[in-house]
């Protein structure tokens, strides 16, 4: 059902929007900084590195749309929690753009470089996280903690790839000291993806918050109201 | 940071909650509305309504115009009878006394259960007067026993500051926040149970508004109160508890902070966050 106030609902849409063009252009920022890589087209990682602006604009606007609700409208209930996880959200969203924009930092780096080896983890890496955040923002929108649900154990496997891909870097490092720049370059990439799945992990959390009203973090504190 | 911190419980809300305190819905009830049904002629405003208001918590009332709130409060003092043909089904008790039960004696009952109204209601005596009429009509004496009831009230609802110069003055002069203050210390003056308010800031300033939830805040820790409100950010702000009625019947009931986070029942919810009413 709509609110009697058409405006609240306008601005409550545009909230949804600014995180939904937030979340879409750090989905667009993971996949160019990955083919920047593994395509070593430096120009794709510029304008990663650029897009990132438009994030920081949006999150300012995200900000300031959830402020000025709490101040004016006094939202409760379903409207409080959805207001209160768009605050929350914004910052990882952000964060994750942050990564992205590192991950095409590296990417220049190595693209002066000749490749160290075929990139075959890293993709793999990335691929799973996109879909964690792709997941995440669903659920989102279509306010669904079972979808949400579905990202957390997701990073198990990002996490597993990420100790695979640090052995492997680890013997080229060992068996050649002019391999360690690149490496540790590729090492860096490989840890700013496995960051990228823990906020996709927190956004999944607060998406279930915010259909269920249960805050599912943290499941070794003992809460208020638990039996 | 220890481990000892790092679980100790959350920090709730309202701090001046004792925190041995189980919480407002394990507390022994005070009023108990058991199917309670209630008709004026050719209308029926309440149906099937079952609720416990517990003691010594503040009870906020909450729903859209002719819901039944004010109908629902006006019971347990039964005035809501009055000057009208009533029809009463379930039952209403206060402690352990069924209130439409034979032999109920309505003027200590309106003593136990004071009420606050919409506009302030002194009469047109003066401060000391209005203060002193309920004591002295229920058997206080005259001199220093009447004065001190006199002056305890007005001070229990912050008005003594500033009437205290100025006791046989009008009440009429008084300013609309301080009237209803008034009110409330006549309220307070014959030493009630429990006391019902029917949007009693509805014609306040925000200041004066500030000032009554306030004193709602203090009274919660001797009197049950139970609050009419149509401002729900209020009902969230003083009560304990709120009680969502639509249409005559009670949807839900639950502690306020969840009943604004996370309400169980649709209805309550598309109220709440303004989808209708």
């Amino acid at each position: 059902m709509e609110h009697t106030s058409r405006h609240y609902e306008t601005e409550l849409q545009e909230l949804k929007e600014t995180i939904l063009f937030i979340g879409g252009t750090v989905e667009e920022m993971i996949a160019s900084a990955m083919k920047a890589l593994v395509e070593r087209d430096s120009d794709l990682g510029r304008k990663v590195i650029e897009s990132d602006r438009a994030v920081d604009a949006a999150e300012i606007e995200a900000d300031h749309l959830c402020l000025s609700l709490l101040a004016l409208r006094q939202p409760a209930a379903s409207d409080l929690r959805f207001i209160a996880t768009a605050l929350k959200m914004v910052t990882d969203l952000e964060r994750i753009g942050d990564l992205a924009v590192n991950i095409a930092k590296r990417a220049l780096e190595l693209n002066q470089e000749p490749p160290l080896k075929p990139y075959i983890d890293v993709p793999r890496m990335s691929s799973a996280v996109s879909a964690m955040v792709h997941k995440a923002l669903d659920a989102f929108v279509g306010r669904n903690a079972d979808q949400a649900r579905t990202v957390l154990g997701a990073d198990d496997e990002v996490d597993k790839l990420n100790v695979q891909l640090f052995r492997e870097l680890l013997t080229y490092m060992i068996e050649e000291p002019k391999n360690v720049s690149r490496a540790m370059r590729i090492t860096f990439i490989a840890k700013y993806l496995e960051r990228i799945g823990d906020h996709a992990t927190n956004i999944a959390q607060m998406v279930i918050f915010m259909c269920e009203g249960r805050d599912v973090r943290h499941p070794r504190l003992k809460r208020d109201g638990d039996p | 940071m220890t481990r000892a911190v790092l679980a100790a419980p959350r920090p709730r809300i309202r701090a001046a909650v004792d925190p041995a305190d189980p919480g407002p819905g394990t507390r022994a009830a005070k009023i108990t509305f058991r199917g309670m049904g209630f008709s004026y002629p050719g209308r029926r405003a309440l149906s099937g309504v079952t609720l416990d208001i517990p003691d010594k918590r503040v009870t906020a009332i909450i729903g859209p115009s002719g819901c039944g709130k004010s109908t629902l409060i006006k019971s347990i003092n039964r005035i809501a009878e009055i000057g009208t043909e009533v029809k009463v089904e379930g039952e209403v008790r206060l402690d352990d006394q069924d209130l439409y039960g034979p032999g109920v004696d309505l003027v200590d009952l309106r003593r136990r259960v004071g009420m606050l109204f919409q506009k302030p209601n002194p009469f047109p005596k003066s401060i000391y007067e209005n203060v002193a009429f309920g004591p002295r009509i229920h058997g206080t004496g005259g001199g220093a026993e009447l004065e001190a009831i006199v002056e305890r009230s007005l001070r229990q609802a912050a008005l003594w500051d500033e009437v205290s110069e100025r006791m046989r003055t009008p009440a009429m002069e008084l300013s609309g926040g301080q009237q209803q203050r008034l009110c409330l210390a006549r309220v307070l003056a014959v030493d009630p149970d429990v006391i019902l308010m029917d949007e009693p800031c509805s014609a306040l300033d925000p200041i004066s508004t500030a000032r009554i939830e306030e004193l709602i805040e203090e009274l919660r820790e001797r009197y049950t109160v139970v609050i009419v409100t149509h401002n729900m950010q209020q009902a969230a702000r003083v009560s304990d508890r709120t009680v969502f009625l639509l249409n005559g019947s009670l949807v839900e009931v639950g502690e306020t902070e969840t009943i604004f986070t996370n309400p169980t029942d649709r209805r309550t919810e598309d109220y709440i966050t303004g989808r209708f009413g």
